[in-house]
């Protein structure tokens, strides 16, 4: 048997012998995951999109809610690296700078290029900001060299606030949201799920049909109605908990199920029993003995509930009936694109729904990699 | 037997839309207040004031003054008979509101839930048989893509499509010269010709996932040994994968319609306030937001009751399908 089992531990994880037979369970599980090469790129996209909303003040070179009345839906500028000049090429970032020109005719407004650049630096002044509320200062990842110059790697939006800035921040909501509701979701699911597969009978029943009818309801009635009972004037700290626990009244049941299925098959296993003739009490088994071996299927399935989150604050938010403005988020952006007046005008309007699209995707591909590699002795 | 099954399965459901109805109930009487402030609040933006005697007149006229669980009781028992109150903003019974947008939330809902299946089973199939073909990876990529994109950005995509390649507009289920029309053949085939894009946009994430189902079902069972057998045996390719393990492998397929439909509906609701479908969505949003709440409270209740009839449907069709499943 043990010969088999080491075979096919061979062709999972790509290690021979001697190395799988004294390897780590986190070990195995660490190398299973590294053959999925989608699942490592899903990884890295997830680092970089939080690592972006950790230094989001400093990422973002404008301030995201500074109004701008020359820029009203200002098209995006490429960032050239290359400059040609009199003087011979050199490299040097920099985008053209656009006019504003008003048709004489329709009086629509259009934007041209000036033959003008502005130069960009990085680590350069721009708005003053405060680190994490704690100390302030005014450098940003990359600025104009004159900090009167503005530049929208984006575009703008109608009130000419500089799009690739707002994504930053709103960055820092979506991805948080999805963080959040899932911590909620946890505790729903571990303490209904254990309950659930641990004690079986009665208790089991009633929490099946409790899955089962959440799972029945269609969520966005549902979600639509608790968030229009939310006062509007609510602050947005207080809108961003609210709405997060909504959105996590749904994610528990798949995780519920999964928790449930592993007590019930574990439950009746020789080291459970062993703990249990040894006098242990129930939460020790439970918590000490059981959830450790829980662990990476717990992290699978939270991995794929922030995807189905980020998409329900996006949703919500669209509407109207999620986190409202001023707060940021790529729901609060994509509501900007709602009528088609303005998103033909402006398509940049559409690169937040590209993000949100990236983010999901990149927990997918990582929760798929993470669910087969939770379980190395399985195949 | 299976007449029996059924008719277990339809009283089961009692208590679960008894569960439903109180949910519903709920949600409507959770927000502060009630239509009434919400009606003076904006009275008052107006300069227009009402009397004390006018507002306690108005409440015992609605019912609003009344505890709770009597309020509920009222409304189930009226709903039971057919009467779902008197919408307040409309001032129009909410029977005559609700059945026409409702009717056409169903045909979207069903439409697409066909449409789902007749696109994700042969792409499933395929995608199983011939593993990690180019026209696999193709439906695994499309796949994750339909999964990842919401609904609505989707819809939003498509009709920023229409607007500026083909200059017309998406929206809507209807033409101009029939949108108020009485129905007739020529408004039915108006709304096939505009049901295909709510079609396409609501179905993407559903038809996704259901193509990985279908396939991960089907890489299970043509490994077996049975499936080997039947070729040894000299069975065509063709029909020895649909007889057998598609068979075995529609079954988990099939069960889906469970949460597909609940999905669908949900997805309907926005994907309706987008294109501006005259189904349910709008006009719910729109009761929620000025808490209309036995309007709101009507289609919540007929929307959710719309899913457990679905997982009805999906219970049956698998007895149906699959001798082995007890009549339980």
């Amino acid at each position: 048997m043990s010969d088999a089992t080491e075979r096919s531990l061979t062709v999972d994880t790509g290690h021979a012998g001697a190395d799988v037979a004294i390897a780590s369970q986190w070990q195995l599980t660490w190398w299973a995951f590294r053959k999925h090469k989608l699942a490592i790129v899903g990884l890295w996209v997830i680092a970089f999109l939080y690592l972006i909303s950790i230094f989001a003040e400093f990422v973002a070179p404008d301030n995201p809610s500074k109004q701008n009345r020359r820029a009203v839906y200002h098209p995006p500028q490429m960032i050239h690296f290359i400059d040609r000049t009199e003087d011979g090429i050199s490299i040097r970032p920099y985008v053209w700078k656009m006019d504003r020109k008003r048709d004489p005719e329709t009086l629509a407004i259009t934007y041209v290029n000036s033959g003008d650049k502005i130069y960009l630096t990085l680590f350069g002044r721009g708005p003053a900001y405060k680190w994490w509320g704690l100390w302030k200062t005014d450098i940003h990842l990359f600025a104009t060299e004159k900090s009167r110059d503005k530049f929208f790697i984006f575009g703008a939006d109608r009130l000419g606030r500089d799009m690739f800035s707002r994504i930053v921040y709103g960055t820092r909501i979506s991805m948080s949201i999805g963080l959040v509701g899932v911590v909620i979701s946890l505790f729903l699911g571990v303490t209904l799920g254990g309950i659930s597969g641990y004690y079986g009978g009665r208790v089991d029943a009633v929490i099946q049909r409790l899955i089962e009818f959440v799972l029945s309801l269609p969520t966005i009635p549902i979600w639509l109605a608790l968030a229009a009972s939310l006062p509007p004037d609510w602050p947005i700290y207080k809108q961003y908990f609210v709405i997060t626990l909504i959105i996590s009244l749904v994610g528990w049941t798949e995780l519920g199920r999964v928790v449930r299925g592993r007590f019930l098959a574990m439950k009746n296993d020789d080291f459970v029993v062993a703990a249990r003739l040894d006098g242990a009490s129930e939460a020790r088994i439970i918590f000490r003995h059981m959830l450790p071996s829980l662990t990476s299927h717990i992290i699978a399935s939270l991995t794929l509930a922030v995807p189905l989150m980020i998409l329900a604050e996006t949703g919500l938010s669209f509407l109207g009936l999620g986190l409202t403005p001023p707060a940021i988020s790529w729901g609060v952006l994509l509501k900007e694109a709602q009528n088609i007046i303005s998103i033909s005008q402006a398509p940049w309007l559409f690169i937040p729904g590209g993000f949100v699209v990236v983010a999901v995707l990149a927990f997918n591909f990582l929760g798929d990699g993470m669910r087969d590699a939770a379980d190395p002795y399985g195949h | 037997m299976l007449w029996r099954y059924i008719l277990k399965r339809i009283i089961w459901m009692i208590p679960f839309m008894f569960a439903v109805s109180v949910v519903a109930f709920l949600l409507i009487q959770a927000p502060p207040g009630d239509y009434l402030t919400t009606y003076i609040a904006r009275l008052g933006e107006s300069d227009e004031v009402m009397d004390q005697a006018t507002i306690d007149n108005l409440r015992a006229r609605f019912g609003l003054d009344r505890p709770l669980y009597v309020q509920y009781f009222k409304w189930v028992s009226n709903i039971l008979v057919g009467d779902f109150g008197m919408s307040f903003e409309w001032r129009q019974p909410v029977s005559d509101l609700v059945w026409e947008r409702m009717g056409l939330t169903m045909t979207l809902s069903f439409a697409t839930l066909l449409f789902t299946w007749a696109v994700a089973f042969p792409i499933g199939v395929y995608s199983a048989v011939r593993k990690y073909s180019v026209g696999d990876y193709v439906a695994t990529t499309i796949g994750f893509l339909g999964l990842a994109t919401p609904n609505f950005l989707l819809a939003l995509i498509l009709m920023y499509i229409g607007v500026v390649y083909f200059g017309s507009d998406v929206g809507g289920l209807f033409s101009p010269e029939y949108k108020n029309a009485p129905w007739s053949w020529g408004k039915v085939w108006n709304l096939i010709e505009h049901l295909w894009l709510p079609m396409v946009v609501l179905g993407t994430s559903a038809t996704a996932s259901l193509i990985r189902i279908m396939r991960a079902n089907l890489l299970d069972e043509l490994n077996k040994p049975y499936v080997d057998t039947a070729r040894a045996k000299g069975l065509s390719e063709f029909w020895l994968i649909m007889k057998y393990p598609v068979r075995v492998a529609l079954n988990p397929f099939v069960s889906t319609i469970g949460w597909v439909l609940p999905n669908l509906v949900s997805g309907a609701v926005v994907t309706a306030i987008v294109l501006s479908l005259p189904t349910a969505g709008p006009l719910m949003l729109q009761a929620l937001l000025s808490q209309d709440m036995y309007l709101a409270g009507a289609f919540v209740l007929l929307l959710s009751s719309l899913t457990v009839i679905g997982m009805l449907i999906s219970d049956i069709l698998l007895v149906l399908l699959d001798p082995r499943v007890r009549y339980e």
